[in-house]
C-alpha cells in the first residue's frame, strides 16, 4: 500500500522540466499565446535578418519612394531603398540595442539595489537620495538633455538610457531584497561565516528573481519606447543604421499624399510592446504581482 | 502645529529641496560639455585666445559656485540667459524671448488636452469600476491596455492618417503662429490635443477604476451598505471624501505624463512648442535653450506631483479629524 500512494504524493517530482514547461503552457491564456508567438516572430526576424531580407539595410535598388511592387513589397523610401528590408534589419538593431540598455540598467540598478539593502546605512542613503533626484525628472527630457551634452551616438544612447533606468531597477531591486535580507535563512547563512558572494548569489538572487523578470519586461518595453522616440525625435539611432523609429521620421512626408509607409515600422514597434505586456500580465498573474512597495 | 499643516510644509521643503537638486544637475550638464562651451560655440579652430575672451564675456572664468547661484537667481526672475547661435557665436538672442511664445502653445495645447482627457477618464473610470465586469469594462480594460504599450507617433500618425488625410476633417500639420486667431488655434490644436487624450487616458482611467474598485472594497463602504444606505449617498457621503486623494494623484500623474509625450505629439504635428524647441536645440546642441526647457519640464512635474500631493494631503480624512 505504500508503495503506491508515495510516489503519487511527490507527483510535482516527477515531472521533467520539459513537462512542466508543456503544463504552464497549457494554461496560457488567449492573450499570453498571442504574445508568446508575436515575440518568437520577432526574434526569428531579429535572428535571421540578413538571410531573409531581400536586399540590404543600406542597398538602394530604385527610384525614391516607389510604390510596393512585386520586386520590393512595401516600397521604398527616401532614397530608394526597399522598406521591408529596412523593417526586418531594423527589428534586429532596435531590438538589439534596446535588450542591451535594459541589460546594462538590470546589472548596475540591480547590483546597486542589492548592495545597499545589504549594507544599509550611509551608502543606501546616499545612492537613494541621488536616485530621488534622478526620479524628479521625466526619462525622456534627461536623455534629451544628456544626448545634448554628450553628442548623438549609439553608445552615447545606450550608456545614457541604462543610467536613468537603472534608477527605477534599483528602487524596485532594493525594495524586494530589503525584504529578504531579513530572513531567516540569511541570517543563518551569515553565522555558518558564508562570504558575501555566497548570501548575494545563492540566497537573496533566487528568492528576487521572479519580480525582477516580470520587471525585466516591462522596463523593457519602456527602454524600447523611449528609444523608438528618441530616434523618432532625430536624436537616437542614427543614419544609415536601420531603425523603426527613425524610419518613421524618415518617411513622414508620405503621411500627408495619403500612403501608410511610416505607419509599418510605427505600427511593428506598438505590436512589440503590446505583446510583451500580455506576456508580462501573464507572468504577474502567475506569480502573484509585484510588491506593493515599490 | 495642525498635523496637516505640518505634513504639507514638510512635503512643500522636500518639494523644494528636489526643485533645487534638480537644478544642480541640469546646471551642472553645461559643465560636462566635452571641450567646454566656448570651444563648441566658436568651433574647433578657435584660438587659446578668443575662448579666453568669450568666457571671460559671459563670465564662465569664475568658479561654478557663484555661476550657479547666478543663473538660478537670473531664473527666478525669468532671465534664462542667452543662446549664442550662427557663425563664431554672433548671433546672440535671450532665451526667455524665444521660449515665452512657445511656452505659451504648449500650455495652451496642454490645457486643451488634459480639459478633454480628465472628465471623460474619470467618468469612464469609475463606472468600469462600478460595472465591474460587464461587457463596458471588459471592452474598456482591453481597449487602454492596448493603447497603453503603443507609442505616441504611433498614435499620432494613425489619427493624422485617417482623420485628416483621408476623411480631411482636421489640418494634418498643426502649424500657427503669434497671429492666429484664437478659435484658428484651437481647431489646429485640436488633433494633437486628441492625441495626448487617447495617449493619457488608459493610464488615467485604469488607476481611477483601480481606485475606486479598492475602495469600494473597504469594510466602512460594505458596512454603509449593509445598514441600508442608498447607492448614490454611499458615493457621495462615504467613497468620495477618501476618493479624492487617489483621484488627484491620478490627475497629476497623467498631467506630468503630458510633460513628456508634449514633446514627441508636437514634433509629429510640426506644433511650434518648448518641445519641438528642446529637440530642435538637442540637435544643434544649443546649451542654454536645452538647459532651459529641460528646467521648465522638469520643474512643472515635480510640481504637479507635489500639487497632488499635498491635494491628498489636505483631503485625508484622517489627517483632517485627528483623534
Amino acid at each position: 500500500m505504500n508503495t503506491v500512494s508515495a510516489p503519487l504524493r511527490n507527483i510535482k517530482a516527477r515531472r521533467t522540466a520539459y513537462q512542466s514547461v508543456v503544463r504552464t503552457l497549457k494554461t496560457a491564456p488567449i492573450s499570453a499565446w498571442f504574445g508568446m508567438i508575436v515575440i518568437l516572430f520577432y526574434a526569428i526576424c531579429a535572428i535571421f535578418a540578413p538571410l531573409i531580407a531581400p536586399y540590404g539595410q543600406a542597398e538602394v535598388i530604385g527610384k525614391a519612394y516607389e510604390l510596393s511592387s512585386a520586386r520590393s513589397w512595401l516600397g521604398t523610401d527616401q532614397i530608394g531603398r526597399d522598406l521591408l528590408s529596412r523593417m526586418i534589419y531594423g527589428a534586429r538593431n532596435t531590438i538589439g540595442i534596446a535588450l542591451l540598455t535594459t541589460s546594462f540598467s538590470f546589472v548596475l540598478g540591480g547590483s546597486l539595489g542589492v548592495l545597499a539593502a545589504l549594507k544599509r546605512g550611509w551608502l543606501d542613503q546616499g545612492i537613494s537620495r541621488v536616485v530621488d533626484a534622478f526620479l524628479a525628472i521625466p526619462v525622456l527630457i534627461f536623455a534629451l538633455m544628456l544626448l545634448a551634452v554628450a553628442g548623438r551616438s549609439i553608445t552615447n544612447l545606450i550608456l545614457i538610457l541604462a543610467l536613468l533606468d537603472s534608477t527605477r531597477v534599483f528602487r524596485l531591486s532594493r525594495a524586494v531584497a530589503l525584504n529578504v535580507v531579513v530572513m531567516d535563512f540569511v541570517e543563518s547563512a551569515r553565522l555558518r561565516g558564508e562570504g558575501m558572494r555566497w548570501i548575494v548569489f545563492k540566497e537573496i538572487v533566487p528568492n528576487i528573481l521572479p519580480p525582477l523578470i516580470t520587471e525585466f519586461g516591462l522596463r523593457f518595453c519602456f527602454v524600447f519606447l523611449t528609444i523608438s522616440a528618441l530616434s523618432f525625435l532625430g536624436v537616437g539611432i542614427q543614419p544609415p543604421t536601420a531603425d523603426w523609429g527613425s524610419m518613421v521620421a524618415e518617411n513622414k512626408s508620405l503621411i500627408t499624399f495619403g500612403r501608410a509607409a511610416p505607419l509599418y515600422p510605427a505600427a511593428a514597434i506598438a505590436l512589440l510592446t503590446v505583446a510583451v505586456n500580455f506576456v508580462v500580465d501573464w507572468f504577474l498573474q502567475k506569480t502573484g504581482g509585484l510588491p506593493d512597495d515599490i | 502645529m495642525h498635523p496637516v499643516l505640518r505634513t504639507v510644509l514638510q512635503r512643500l521643503g522636500l518639494g523644494i529641496l528636489t526643485l533645487l537638486a534638480v537644478s544642480v544637475i541640469i546646471f551642472s550638464a553645461l559643465a560636462m560639455l566635452p571641450g567646454g562651451y566656448a570651444q563648441n560655440i566658436l568651433g574647433q579652430g578657435a584660438t587659446p585666445e578668443t575662448v579666453a575672451a568669450f568666457n571671460k564675456e559671459l563670465g564662465l572664468d569664475r568658479s561654478a559656485v557663484v555661476r550657479y547661484f547666478e543663473w538660478i537667481g537670473n531664473v527666478l526672475q525669468g532671465d534664462f540667459g542667452y543662446s549664442y547661435s550662427g557663425l563664431s557665436g554672433t548671433i546672440k538672442r535671450s532665451v526667455s524671448a524665444i521660449i515665452a511664445p512657445r511656452l505659451y502653445n504648449t500650455f495652451f495645447l496642454a490645457v486643451m488636452a488634459a480639459s478633454i482627457a480628465v472628465p471623460l477618464s474619470l467618468f469612464l473610470g469609475v463606472m468600469a469600476a462600478l460595472y465591474r465586469n460587464s461587457w463596458f469594462d471588459r471592452i474598456v480594460n482591453s481597449v487602454t491596455l492596448t493603447t497603453i504599450a503603443m507609442p505616441e507617433f504611433f498614435i499620432a500618425y494613425v489619427l493624422m492618417f485617417f482623420l485628416a488625410v483621408k476623411l480631411r476633417w482636421f489640418f494634418p500639420l498643426s502649424t500657427v503662429s503669434a497671429d492666429t486667431p484664437f478659435f484658428e488655434h484651437l481647431f489646429r490644436a485640436l488633433l494633437p490635443a486628441l492625441t495626448m487624450t487617447l495617449v493619457i487616458i488608459a493610464h488615467m482611467m485604469r488607476m481611477t477604476r483601480a481606485a475606486i474598485i479598492n475602495l469600494l472594497a473597504s469594510p466602512y463602504i460594505e458596512m454603509a451598505q449593509l445598514k441600508g444606505v442608498s447607492k448614490s449617498q454611499v458615493i457621495v457621503h462615504h467613497a468620495l471624501p477618501n476618493a479624492w486623494a487617489p483621484i488627484a494623484v491620478v490627475i497629476a500623474f497623467s498631467l506630468a505624463y503630458l510633460v513628456v509625450g508634449v514633446v514627441v505629439v508636437e514634433v509629429v504635428f510640426v506644433y511650434p512648442g518648448i518641445g519641438q524647441m528642446m529637440v530642435d536645440a538637442v540637435s544643434s546642441r544649443d546649451m542654454p535653450v536645452v538647459q532651459a526647457c529641460a528646467l521648465v519640464f522638469a520643474a512643472t512635474y515635480i510640481l504637479l506631483n507635489l500639487l497632488a500631493d499635498i491635494v491628498s494631503i489636505i483631503t485625508n480624512p484622517r489627517l483632517l479629524h485627528p483623534k
